[in-house]
């Protein structure tokens, strides 16, 4: 014979709902204030989420203007030019007949990489991918080169204008573009 | 002078990837079935040994600057923390199989048959251990700094840019695969298999006590798993991985333009270029077919082919559905030092290469 306190707790096949379980607790009411809890858990965590999800789109950015003068084009030397990496992550390519910018992105986990003038080569610090003069990859894990970004000289005062919002890809083709490149007489 | 010179070379040289993983391979495999090792003795002399390889090399003034950093400190610790811990397993799990055979009680059975009161006994242990601790960890902090620096810039990467410690481990992968590879897939089949493996291996044996013969073959591939594939990784990336993540022996001064030939090639590139000596195909599908073909046969094919032949014994004993997902699991954990050492070998990139859906395995 088992103890009244066991048999209580035991759920009852003939009325369910109204039997008291202890201290006027039934069955439906213990349902009911659960149903509110995870209700109101739920609706909290989605508010919080929600507020979360608003920092993603911030009042102010605090980021220079992805199109720019880079000046003259007669001040570029043959070679890779850095002044404007550590402001608007670009570099600026001249060869002998063109000039183009890269955006100095890493295609492999988007760390920036380093130029090295003594290699003659694109080098990036996180794993060790390799890059020619050309931002194509040669070396290390990357699967694909570097993008290149929108450059111009200016109809107005012939200086080189450089948009690091527009990629040329180049699986894709896209270096032959005209605005992919600038053309050297 | 001459003698000193030679053994610097000769552990630079055998730090280089390659070997390291190898050699920790092979000694690992046949170190954990040679008993004198985890013997009171055996450990003895490896520690001396480790202390004593640390206390020489850290006269050598480039492993000295790259193991006194601050960051690097605690991996030198976790180098004496994981042997010794592995070292106790090993020499309980022998002392264990010793008992078992002789068909008297494990030490942990003997151990839990004597009863202590939790109050005083074990709050007290706490209660030291807690002090002991912040101790540690205060005296820690006064002398090794953890600098805030200037605020992150990302156009400016530091050479090298070191993941936190235990994350370096998934930095070395990611030197061999794509970064969807490494950083999504792989970890998080290291955390699925790992919560899958007391579903995976229902052997009841080693439950509560240490034991190695009882289960082999486990042991062995979670040791390689850990210790090899995450622990050693963990070492290299710390103290073997230097300026454009060039490897770096530990005695080698970190030269800023160490000219590493790394030219790597895809599967694709070998097969269409240099053996049919055609151009690459256009359509990524046909170009990459003999890659994706590979990938298939090993993860769809290789299995069965096991549960028939080498592996018959383990299908039989966990059923179809066991078996798929532990050889599979097994099967994506060895194509990481597979991957490595084709990239050692033949300077393969990647066995698939699909730019154009940003998808390489």
């Amino acid at each position: 014979m088992s103890t009244p306190q066991k048999r209580a707790i035991r759920p009852s096949r003939e009325a369910p709902s109204t039997e008291v379980l202890e201290d006027g607790v039934t069955r439906r009411s213990t349902f009911k204030w659960m149903t509110i809890a995870w209700v109101g858990f739920a609706a909290a965590t989605g508010a919080g989420l929600t507020a979360s999800l608003r920092f993603l789109f911030p009042n102010v950015l605090f980021e220079p203007p992805t199109r720019f003068k880079a000046g003259d084009p007669s001040t570029y030397a043959f070679g890779v030019d850095e002044r404007w990496k550590a402001k608007y992550r670009v570099w600026i390519v001249r060869n002998s007949d063109s000039m183009y910018a890269i955006f100095a992105r890493c295609t492999h986990l988007g760390c920036t990489p380093n130029w090295l003038q003594a290699q003659n080569k694109f080098k990036c610090p996180c794993h060790g991918s390799g890059y020619y003069m050309s931002g194509v990859n040669f070396e290390g894990p990357t699967p694909r080169p570097m993008e290149r970004v929108e450059i111009e000289v200016s109809t107005d005062d012939g200086q080189l204008v450089v948009d690091t919002a527009v990629r040329y890809i180049y699986e894709r083709g896209q270096w032959s573009d005209p605005k992919a490149f600038v053309k050297m007489a | 002078m001459l003698i000193v010179n030679a053994a610097r070379g000769l552990v630079n040289f055998l730090s280089a990837p390659q070997y390291l993983v190898t050699v920790a391979l092979v000694l690992l495999i046949v170190a954990i079935n040679v008993r004198a090792i985890w013997t009171k003795r055996g450990g003895v002399v490896l520690g001396i040994g480790g202390v004593l390889f640390f206390a020489l090399s850290y006269l050598d003034p480039n492993f000295n600057k790259v193991a006194t950093l601050p960051d690097n400190v605690p991996i030198v610790g976790m180098i004496f923390l994981v042997g010794f811990f592995f070292w106790w397993a090993m020499h309980n799990a022998y002392e264990n199989d010793r008992r078992i055979a002789e068909g008297r009680p494990t030490i942990e059975g003997e151990d839990s048959a004597q009863k202590v009161f939790s109050w005083p006994d074990l709050v007290y242990v706490e209660l030291i251990c807690l002090v002991v601790v912040m101790a540690v960890m205060i005296v820690w902090s006064i002398f090794l700094k953890a600098p805030l620096e200037e605020p992150a810039n990302p156009t400016d990467s530091p050479n090298p840019s070191k993941a936190p410690w235990y994350f370096l481990g998934l930095q070395e992968i990611l030197v061999y695969y794509d970064p969807w590879m490494a950083g999504v897939v792989l970890p998080s089949l290291i955390i699925v298999g790992l919560m899958a493996i007391p579903y995976i291996d229902t052997n009841p044996k080693g439950n509560g006590y240490f034991t190695f013969k009882e289960r082999r073959y486990e042991i062995t591939i979670f040791l390689v798993g850990f210790l090899v594939l995450w622990c050693i990784l963990i070492v290299l990336g710390t103290f073997l991985r230097g300026p454009n993540w060039n490897f770096f022996g530990p005695y080698e001064f970190w030269d800023i333009n160490k000219l590493v030939p790394l030219n790597n090639i895809n599967l694709s590139e070998i097969i269409w270029i240099k053996i049919f000596k055609t151009g690459m195909p256009g359509f990524w599908l046909f170009r990459e077919i003999f890659g994706l073909a590979l990938v298939v046969l090993y993860m769809g094919l290789l299995p069965p082919i096991l549960a028939k032949t080498v592996l018959r014994r383990f299908y039989e004993k966990m059923g179809i559905v066991r078996y798929l997902i532990g050889v599979n699991l097994a099967l994506i954990m060895l194509a990481l030092p597979i991957k490595m050492y084709l990239r050692w070998i033949f300077n393969l990139k990647y066995i698939v290469n699909i730019p154009e859906a940003s998808f390489n395995i």
